[in-house]
C-alpha cells in the first residue's frame, strides 16, 4: 500500500491530464484533445445543469468552454492550475456571460517571466497539491461537501443559499469555515 | 505590493472564486487582488477547490455527435498568430506610473486623471462606475484630513484604499487595504493628513447616514 500510494505521489494523475494539454498546446493535438473532451465536457455540461442552465443551454455551452479550452491553450501554465481548475475557471467564466449576462473583472495578469517553460519541479508540486485537495474534498462530512458544492456549482450567494435551505446563514457561514479548515489542514499533511 | 495589512476574507474569496458576486464587488476584488500576492495565491487555492468539484462531479452526457462537432469547430478556428504580449512588456518604454490596476483603468478607461468626479461637498468628490445594478461602485477621492460623514451600512460595503490612507474607528487603512464592512459596522473615515485619500467602494445597499442632512442629500447623491 505505501508503495502504490508513493508511485501516485511521484506521478500523480494529473500530471497525465498535464501532458494531454501540453500536447494541445504545443502540438494542436487533435487525438489529445478528443481524450480531453470525454473526461471534461460531461463534467462541464453537469456543472452548468447544477447553475440552472438547460439540457440543451448546458450543451452547447459545453462544447464552447471545450472550444476556447483549445483557443487558449497557450495560457495554460501546469505551475499555477491543475488541467481541471483551469477549465473550471473558463467554465465559470461562460456561466456568468451566459446567466447574469455581466462583465466579471479580472485581476491584472502577472507580468510575464524571464523562463517561458515553468520548472519542472514547481509543476509537479502543484499537481500533487491537487491530488491532496481532491482527496481531502471526498473526505468532507457531507453536509459540508454539499454546501461547498452549491456555493461553487449553484450561482447562488450565501443567502440565497440560506433562503433555499432554510437553514441560518451563521450555520452556513460556520459550515463553510470548518469545510475550508478542513481543507487546509489536510492540505499540511 | 507589499505593507498591506487588511485582506480580503474567505467568504469573499469563495464567491469570487465561485462567480457569484455582484461586479460592483468582483471589480473591488479583482482590483485589491491585482495588488495583493497573498490575495492572489489564495484565490489560486479557492480556485483549486472548483477545479476538484468539477474533477469529482457525476458526468452528464452529451450528445453522440458532440465531439465531432467540437472538432469541426476547432479546425474551422483561424490558425494561431503569434502570441501577443502585454502592450508594456513590446512598447520598450517604462510603463507610465499608474494608480489604479488594470481592472479598475478598463472601468475609467484611464487612470486618475482621466476619472469624471462630481463633488458631493465638503471637498469630497465621487465617480460612480458603470456596474449591473445588484450593487453599486464608486471611486472616492477625499481630501486630506477631511471625513466622510459617519454613518452605518444595510449591507456589505467593501472599501479598497488606492492612494493616501483613511482612519476610522477600528484601524488606519492604507495602500492596498481593504475594508470589509458589515450592517453592524458604523463607522466615520477620515483621510489622513498629507495626501488625499482616494478609494474605491462597493455596496450592496444604500449607506445609513446618522445626520440629518447626508439623509436628504442620499437619494439626490445616490449615495
Ligand atoms: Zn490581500
Ligand atoms: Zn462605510
Amino acid at each position: 500500500m505505501a508503495l502504490a500510494h508513493k508511485t501516485t505521489m511521484e506521478r500523480p494523475l494529473d500530471m497525465e491530464w498535464v501532458s494531454v494539454m501540453l500536447a494541445i498546446r504545443d502540438r494542436q493535438d487533435t487525438a489529445a484533445f478528443a481524450r480531453l473532451f470525454r473526461h471534461f465536457a460531461p463534467r462541464i455540461k453537469a456543472f452548468l445543469i447544477k447553475s440552472g442552465a438547460s439540457d440543451t443551454l448546458a450543451e452547447d455551452c459545453a462544447q464552447d468552454v471545450m472550444t476556447t479550452v483549445w483557443q487558449k491553450a497557450h495560457m495554460f501554465d501546469p505551475s499555477r492550475a491543475s488541467v481541471a481548475t483551469w477549465i473550471f475557471t473558463i467554465a465559470r467564466n461562460r456561466r456568468i456571460d451566459m446567466l447574469r449576462k455581466e462583465r466579471r473583472p479580472e485581476p491584472e495578469e502577472l507580468p510575464w517571466g524571464p523562463e517561458p517553460e515553468p520548472d519542472q519541479a514547481d509543476v509537479l508540486m502543484l499537481q500533487q497539491e491537487s491530488e491532496k485537495l481532491q482527496a481531502a474534498l471526498i473526505q468532507l462530512p457531507e453536509k459540508q461537501r454539499i454546501l461547498v458544492e452549491r456555493c461553487y456549482f449553484g450561482d447562488m450567494s450565501h443567502s440565497e443559499i440560506a433562503t433555499q435551505t432554510g437553514l441560518p446563514l451563521g450555520t452556513i457561514k460556520s459550515r463553510l469555515r470548518l469545510a475550508l479548515d478542513k481543507l487546509r489542514h489536510e492540505l499540511k499533511q | 505590493m507589499t505593507g498591506i495589512k487588511h485582506h480580503l476574507n474567505d467568504a469573499l474569496l469563495m464567491a469570487y472564486s465561485a462567480g457569484t458576486l455582484p461586479e460592483a464587488f468582483s471589480l473591488v476584488v479583482a482590483t485589491h487582488i491585482s495588488m495583493c500576492d497573498d490575495c492572489r495565491a489564495a484565490l489560486a487555492a479557492h480556485d483549486a477547490v472548483g477545479g476538484a468539484l468539477l474533477e469529482d462531479t457525476a458526468e452528464v452526457e452529451l450528445a453522440p455527435e458532440a465531439l465531432d462537432k467540437c472538432l469541426a469547430a476547432i479546425q474551422a478556428l483561424p490558425p494561431k498568430g503569434p502570441i501577443k504580449l502585454p502592450k508594456s512588456m513590446t512598447n520598450g518604454s517604462a510603463p507610465r506610473s499608474s494608480v489604479f490596476p488594470s481592472p479598475l483603468a478598463e472601468y475609467v478607461k484611464g487612470d486618475v486623471e482621466d476619472v469624471n468626479w462630481r463633488s458631493v461637498g465638503l471637498g469630497v468628490r465621487q465617480a460612480i462606475l458603470p456596474t449591473s445594478k445588484e450593487a453599486s461602485v464608486r471611486l472616492l477621492y477625499i481630501p486630506a484630513g477631511a471625513e466622510v460623514p459617519d454613518h452605518g451600512h444595510h449591507g456589505t460595503e467593501l472599501t479598497l484604499v488606492l492612494q493616501g490612507a483613511f482612519r476610522d474607528e477600528f484601524d488606519r487603512f492604507g495602500p492596498g487595504d481593504i475594508e470589509v464592512a458589515d450592517p453592524n459596522v458604523e463607522h466615520t473615515p477620515v483621510a489622513e493628513a498629507g495626501e488625499a485619500c482616494i478609494c474605491l467602494a462597493a455596496t450592496d445597499a444604500p449607506l445609513k447616514f446618522r445626520s440629518i442632512l447626508p439623509k436628504i442629500a442620499q437619494p439626490f447623491l445616490r449615495i
